[in-house]
């Protein structure tokens, strides 16, 4: 099975290769067309922010490469969110692959909520064969200051300020708003899904 | 719901963890990539790999360890030691480290936060503080490993990093560093209900109730600790099972 990391300015590609290494995957990392085209199934990583990674897809042309690739494509973290219709952050025109809005937590002035979330928060209401042995509220490792609202393809919920989509799937397109490649062996384990869809 | 952390540190002297009291008299408690790994099979939260002699022997990377690391290990992980522009944080970055770690180099030239924020995301930079407190009854920022102590106070030093761009302060207090009779609950507060950002407090945890007092009563977002972690006289999977018979959340 061939394995393409879509290649852009964002920052946790060396991490999800090594995780993908260490269940015995193994991916090329690259933002050749033809490459990205052929493989077996694409991950769509990211750490960053987001109207400069579309402004980076746009310039490539990744970004009308991505919405018509036809195999399982993983959108991790911002990938997933570049993935929705808009996102709040720098007011951003978004994939559109996924209708779902990204909006910035707004916790109310006196709450102790802190923004970005950082940590192992649970998902649940877990949905599609990409959870496939992953039991419901399972800790994942999350690092985000957006979020994609609750709605038709959400098959995640996560609670911080208020609940939200942790995971969405429309077609062949997946996304996760945490980091499989950080949330130990859950993460692990739904990787291993993705591999197998 | 979010859980508190709690995150063992791995210092680092070379290739080895060492652990020393109030920052000396260093003892060696092994291989890092190899104790990291057991640490996150063990459920810690995240680890700190700190290189704590950086500063003062100018080496520059532990981009070697840290690739190894990376390949190994399935939780985040924080590097830190002697880090002072983009460059070395790239480096790093590059090699797999979640998040980096600064401290000296950002004092000298708080400008570093504000390029790394603006270069690879808040998220990913980590303040660390080495405080003291006098007899003014003011906490001090100090340098240098601890060695040098400054006129900022530390609630100062820490806010303005934030408007910088520091997506996380790892405080440590050198008054209750190696003490293990619990930790700074009044400036872990201070800064945990002043700041925006996560405070990872760090120095003189030495029983599973100093977690719980600095997580409940200091407000901390996450607690750090090294030799009673090293030397197994706290085992992470029973200081979690406590904390949750204290109704923390935790991620068991």
């Amino acid at each position: 099975m061939s394995l393409a990391i879509i290649k852009y300015n964002a920052g946790n590609i060396q991490s999800v290769l090594y995780a993908l290494e260490r269940i015995g995957a193994t991916a090329t990392v690259t933002d050749n067309f033809a490459q990205i085209q052929a493989a077996d199934k694409v991950i769509f990583p990211g750490v960053g922010e987001a109207s400069s990674a579309m402004r980076y897809l746009k310039e490539r042309g990744l970004d009308q490469l991505i919405v018509e690739l036809k195999q399982p494509v993983l959108g991790i973290c911002l990938g997933m969110q570049l993935m929705c219709a808009y996102s709040e952050e720098n007011d951003t025109t978004c994939l559109g692959i996924f209708n779902e809005h990204v909006q910035k937590f707004n916790p109310a002035k006196d709450s102790a909520i802190k923004v970005p979330q950082i940590g192992w928060n649970t998902i649940g209401d877990l949905k599609t064969g990409l959870f496939k042995n992953v039991p419901e509220n399972s800790y994942c490792y999350f690092v985000h200051g957006y979020y994609a609202a609750l709605g038709e393809h959400t098959i995640a919920t996560t609670e911080y300020v208020q609940p939200y989509s942790s995971a969405l799937h429309k077609n062949n397109f997946y996304g996760v708003q945490f980091h499989p490649e950080k949330s130990a062996a859950v993460g692990e384990q739904i990787l291993r899904n993705f591999l197998s869809l | 719901m979010l859980t508190k952390r709690i995150i063992p540190c791995l210092d680092i002297k070379d290739g080895r963890t060492v652990k020393g009291t109030n920052f000396v008299d260093l003892r060696d408690a092994g291989d890092p990539v190899e104790l990291g790994a057991l640490y996150a099979q063990q459920g810690a939260d995240e680890l700190v790999f700190l290189d704590i002699t950086a500063t003062v022997e100018k080496r520059k990377t532990l981009s070697e360890l840290v690739n190894k690391i990376a390949h190994h290990i399935n939780i985040p992980f924080t590097v830190g030691g002697g880090i002072s522009s983009v460059d070395d944080v790239s480096v790093l970055l590059q090699n797999g480290a979640d998040k980096i770690s600064v401290n000296t180099a950002a004092f000298k030239r708080p400008e570093l936060i504000r390029e790394l924020e603006k270069d690879f995301g808040s998220q990913c930079v980590v303040l660390a503080i080495d405080t003291r407190k006098e007899e003014d009854g003011e906490w001090y920022v100090y340098l240098n490993g601890g060695r040098t102590k400054t006129d900022t106070r530390c609630i100062d030093w820490a806010k303005q990093a934030v408007e910088l761009g520091a997506g996380e302060i790892l405080l440590t207090s050198m008054n209750h560093d190696g003490t293990k009779k619990g930790f700074a609950l009044d400036i872990t507060r201070t800064l945990a209900t002043t700041l925006p950002v996560p405070v990872i407090a760090s120095g003189g945890g030495g029983t599973m109730e100093h977690f719980v007092d600095v997580l409940t009563e200091g407000c901390a977002d996450a607690a750090l600790a090294a030799s009673i972690f090293h030397f197994k006289e706290v085992a992470i999977p029973d200081l979690k099972r406590y904390l949750q018979e204290h109704h923390l959340a935790v991620r068991l």
